[in-house]
C-alpha cells in the first residue's frame, strides 16, 4: 500500500517536472516561454490610406481607411454618417454607403439606414500598421 | 484752499483709490472663480450630464495632455461678452433652482433645445470660442490630413465656421440631431 503511494507520488513528481521544462523550450511566436506572462505587442497606428484600401473579394464589406476613433455609434447617433450618408457624402467628398445597407431582410427599400447595418463596425474595420507575427500567404480573389 | 481742506480731499481720493481696488479686484476675482471647471460642476446637473459626456472625447484626453474646459468653450474672453455672459447665467440659477433638468432623463429631453442655442450662439459669434485656441492663422494645413486639408480650405473660401462641422465634437449628440439636415450652408439646426 505504501509502495504504491510511492510510485504514485513518483510519478506525480516526475510528470510535474517534464512539464515545467516542457514549458520552458516552447516559446511563443513573440520569444517569449509559455509559462511566462508574454510581452506586449509593439505599439501600432492606425492606417490612412487615400483612396482606399483594396477588396480581396467581391462584396467584401471594404476595409476603413481612416482612423475612427472620435466617430461614436450610439443608440442615438451614427457618426458615421456624418460623412456616408446618401445626403452628406457628397459634400464631404466621402463613398456613400452601399444601397444594400438600406434594404431590409425581406428586401424592402427604407429611407434610413437598415437597423442591420446600423453598427457599422460590427462588419468594417479599420487596420493598423501592426507586423504579422507569421508570414501571411493569403491572396485575395480576383 | 486751507491745507486742511487740501488734507482732506486728498484723504477722499486715497479711500476711493483703496475701494476702487477692492471693489474692482473682488469682482473679477469672483468672475475668475465662477470661471472654473469646478465651479460648472459643483452643480450635480454639469457634473452628471455634459461632464462625463465631454470626458469621453478628444477635448478631454489626447496626445498632448492639453484640455479645454467648460469655460474655454462657453464663456467668452473678451471682458464685456464675459459679463454678458455671466448675467445671462442668472437664467441658469433659476433652472436649477427650479429643477428644470435635474434628472439624466429631463436633462435627456432639453438636451437637444440646449443644444440649439449653443450652435446658434457660435454661428452668430462666427465660433469665437473655437478660435481662442484654433486660429486659422496659425493652422498648417500642410501638416493636416489630406481630407482635412481640403475641407479647411474649401471651408475658408466659403466661409464656414467651426460649428457648421464640428458639432458634438465634445459632448454626445442629442437624439434629434440628424446629419442628413446640417450639410454645411444648409443646416436647419440655426433657426
Ligand atoms: C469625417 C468624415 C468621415 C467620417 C465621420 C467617417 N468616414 Fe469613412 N470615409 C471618409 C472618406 C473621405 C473616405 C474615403 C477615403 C479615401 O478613399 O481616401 C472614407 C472611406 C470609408 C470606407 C471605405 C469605403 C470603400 O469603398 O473603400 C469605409 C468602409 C468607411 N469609410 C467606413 C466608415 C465608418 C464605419 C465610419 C464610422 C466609424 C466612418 N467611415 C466615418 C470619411 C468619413
Ligand atoms: C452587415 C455588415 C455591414 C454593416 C453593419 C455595414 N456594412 Fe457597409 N458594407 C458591407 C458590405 C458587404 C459592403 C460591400 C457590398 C455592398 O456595397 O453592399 C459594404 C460597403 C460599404 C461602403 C462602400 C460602398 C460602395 O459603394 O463602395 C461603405 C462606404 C460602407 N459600407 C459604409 C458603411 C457604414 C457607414 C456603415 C454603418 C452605418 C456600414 N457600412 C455598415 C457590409 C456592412
Amino acid at each position: 500500500m505504501r509502495q504504491k503511494t510511492l510510485v504514485i507520488i513518483a510519478a506525480a513528481a516526475m510528470g510535474l517536472s517534464m512539464s515545467v521544462s516542457a514549458a520552458v523550450d516552447v516559446e511563443s511566436l513573440r520569444g517569449d516561454a509559455v509559462a511566462k506572462e508574454s510581452a506586449k505587442p509593439a505599439k501600432a497606428k492606425p492606417v490612412v490610406v487615400q483612396g482606399g484600401i483594396e477588396r480581396n473579394y467581391k462584396i467584401q464589406p471594404p476595409i476603413i481607411p481612416h482612423k475612427i476613433d472620435k466617430y461614436r455609434i450610439t443608440r442615438k447617433n451614427n457618426g458615421c454618417l456624418k460623412c456616408h450618408s446618401p445626403k452628406t457624402y457628397k459634400k464631404e467628398k466621402a463613398p456613400k454607403v452601399g444601397d444594400s445597407h438600406f434594404l431590409d431582410r425581406d428586401g424592402k427599400r427604407l429611407t434610413k439606414v437598415s437597423s442591420r447595418r446600423y453598427f457599422c463596425n460590427q462588419c468594417h474595420i479599420p487596420q493598423l500598421d501592426a507586423k504579422p507575427l507569421v508570414e501571411n500567404q493569403f491572396v485575395g480573389a480576383k | 484752499m486751507t491745507t486742511n481742506q487740501k488734507k482732506g480731499i486728498f484723504g477722499i481720493l486715497l479711500i476711493g483709490i483703496v475701494l476702487g481696488v477692492i471693489l474692482w479686484g473682488g469682482f473679477n476675482w469672483a468672475l475668475a472663480l465662477t470661471n472654473t471647471e469646478q465651479f460648472c460642476i459643483s452643480c450635480h446637473e454639469m457634473r452628471d450630464n455634459p461632464y462625463p459626456d465631454l470626458q469621453d472625447t478628444i477635448h478631454f484626453t489626447n496626445r498632448t495632455g492639453v484640455r479645454a474646459t467648460c469655460p474655454d468653450c462657453h464663456v467668452p474672453r473678451p471682458w464685456i461678452y464675459k459679463v454678458i455672459r455671466k448675467i445671462q447665467a442668472s437664467n441658469e440659477l433659476y433652472h436649477h433652482l427650479k429643477g428644470t433638468v435635474d434628472t439624466p432623463e429631463k436633462f435627456e429631453a432639453k438636451k437637444f433645445e440646449l443644444a440649439k442655442h449653443v450652435w446658434k450662439t457660435m454661428k452668430r459669434t462666427d465660433s469665437r470660442e473655437c478660435r481662442n485656441c484654433h486660429d486659422y492663422e496659425s493652422m498648417d494645413f500642410e501638416r493636416q490630413e489630406p481630407r482635412a486639408q481640403e475641407m479647411h480650405e474649401e471651408a475658408g473660401d466659403k466661409g464656414y465656421t467651426c460649428i457648421d462641422c464640428h458639432k458634438g465634437i465634445a459632448h454626445q449628440l442629442p437624439e434629434e440631431y440628424d446629419p442628413d439636415q446640417d450639410n454645411p450652408g444648409e443646416s436647419i439646426y440655426y433657426q
